[in-house]
């Protein structure tokens, strides 16, 4: 609690100067009408995007594409072979295409909320939403291994016991494969995710705001500080702009290639 | 948490804590974006991709059975074109052959005709000269024997005697060598 603690003395600090430095209280925005918060409203709006998107794009599913339908399939394919055939195999990656395909373009919208203007949040940075997607990657997964593997058993040894490996040392690797397989990933899913827009977007609002309090500061040495900052702002911003996209990526990637192995017949 | 240290309780709660609202209303709408897309997107990106794939292909086949028809066809030609020339070479065989046969024809005919013509001039000379002897004879005869009769002066009128003497005559000039 020491990092909360210094955190809540820094902005304590900087209240004395009239600047507030970006903290986890930056995440706890006031509600927009009744309990409404905005980050409820930006998943609502994503979930419109997406499925508004996707199914203006597929409707007429012309033989020759229109821009829309380009456009849609690009993301489309990218996900379906890209990510699902080549994780999960050309044999049963269509069952998990629907569900990866819509995990891949709501994380991506729900990402870059972050640097849209006027809206500028990223809804994954708020751990709430992160816990669901990752959780359902991980019972897809399970449930998968249990379907392929005929049994709850069969796939937990499928999963635990690693091929070719025998005898005293599987007191040793059972537990941790099980530690590592099943328990560890939905975490790791979700503060990979939740932790790169939390910090993206602090380091986005410290570059802003900081900039303006050093620019009205009134004195020239602090504002030539805050045009670099402004600049440096710019710059994470694009940074920011790869991360979203590559999260996306990731939480869509690993969580084929988690289907993908629990449904794989050998190691 | 140690509330006491934290600025304001309701504005640092702690990140790493989800609200139960948003983990409810987060699954919601993303199980609502899967059914979506599952039931009215992937399909429809499905059948673009299966039609193209089948337009792809049905392409290729068509390509394919019009390659395999157009080398039919010239196969076809090309059999045609050395029937033809078969055809060609065997009349120009006939027709050498046939004009071999009618030039030994005509020249068979012409042969005997000429052999024809010879014979028949043959004969009509020897006829002639026949006659030509004939008559010569005859009036060899008779001036032989109206000379001799101015000579001895008998006549030799008498026919019997006459033809006897102008035999001998002949006789006689036949028999000299040197005389045809």
């Amino acid at each position: 609690m020491s990092v909360t603690a210094s955190i809540a003395a820094s902005v304590q600090a900087a209240d004395d100067s009239g600047f507030h430095a970006p903290g986890p209280g930056s995440f706890e925005l006031p509600p927009v009408f009744g309990d409404v918060t905005k980050p409820m409203i930006l998943v609502v709006l994503s979930a419109i995007i997406v499925v508004g998107f996707t199914w203006a794009a597929s409707r007429k599913a012309a033989v020759v594409p229109s821009r829309l339908q380009f456009a849609g399939e690009f993301f489309y394919g990218f996900v379906r072979n890209g990510i699902a055939r080549e994780s999960i195999g050309s044999e049963h990656f269509m069952k998990f295409v629907p569900w990866l395909f819509s995990l891949f373009m709501f994380l991506l919208v729900n990402n870059y909320y972050g640097v849209i203007p006027f809206i500028q949040f990223p809804t994954m940075a708020r751990i709430g939403y992160v816990i669901p997607l990752a959780l359902l990657s991980w019972v897809i997964f399970i449930a998968a291994g249990i379907w392929a593997h005929k049994g709850p058993l069969k796939y937990l040894k499928h999963q635990t016991m690693p091929a070719g490996v025998s005898g005293p040392i599987l007191i040793l690797l059972v537990p941790l494969e099980f530690l590592s397989n099943i328990i560890v990933r939905p975490v790791t899913l979700t503060l990979r995710l939740f932790g790169n827009m939390f910090a993206g977007h602090i380091l986005l609002i410290l570059f802003a705001t900081g900039g303006a309090a050093l620019l009205t500061s009134g004195n020239i040495g602090y504002g030539a500080v805050g045009i670099v900052s402004f600049l440096l702002g710019i710059a994470i911003s694009f940074l920011e702009m790869l991360v979203m996209f590559l999260q996306a990526y990731v939480f869509t990637l690993l969580s084929a290639m988690y289907v993908g192995e629990a449904i794989a017949q050998e190691h | 948490m140690n509330t006491s240290v934290v600025l304001a309780a309701e504005e640092t709660h702690n990140p790493l804590l989800p609200e139960t609202s948003e983990l409810i209303l987060g699954l919601i709408v993303f199980v609502i974006v899967v059914v979506a897309v599952w039931k009215f997107v992937v399909p429809n990106f499905e059948k673009a991709y299966a039609e193209r794939t089948k337009a792809i292909e049905g392409g290729i086949e068509a390509a394919e059975t019009k390659q395999a028809e157009a080398d039919a066809k010239l196969a076809e030609l090309e059999q045609r074109l050395s029937e033809a020339r078969h055809e060609a070479a065997r009349i120009r065989e006939e027709a050498r052959e046939q004009g071999a046969a009618i030039v030994a024809e005509m020249r068979g005919q012409a042969q005997a005709e000429a052999d024809r013509i010879v014979e028949h001039g043959k004969t009509q000379i020897e006829a002639e000269r026949q006659q030509a002897v004939t008559s010569l004879r005859a009036e060899v005869g008779t001036l032989a024997t109206g000379l001799a009769g101015r000579i001895v002066g008998e006549s030799l009128e008498d026919d019997v005697r006459q033809s006897r003497v102008v035999e001998r005559f002949l006789a006689d000039l036949e028999s000299a060598p040197g005389v045809n």
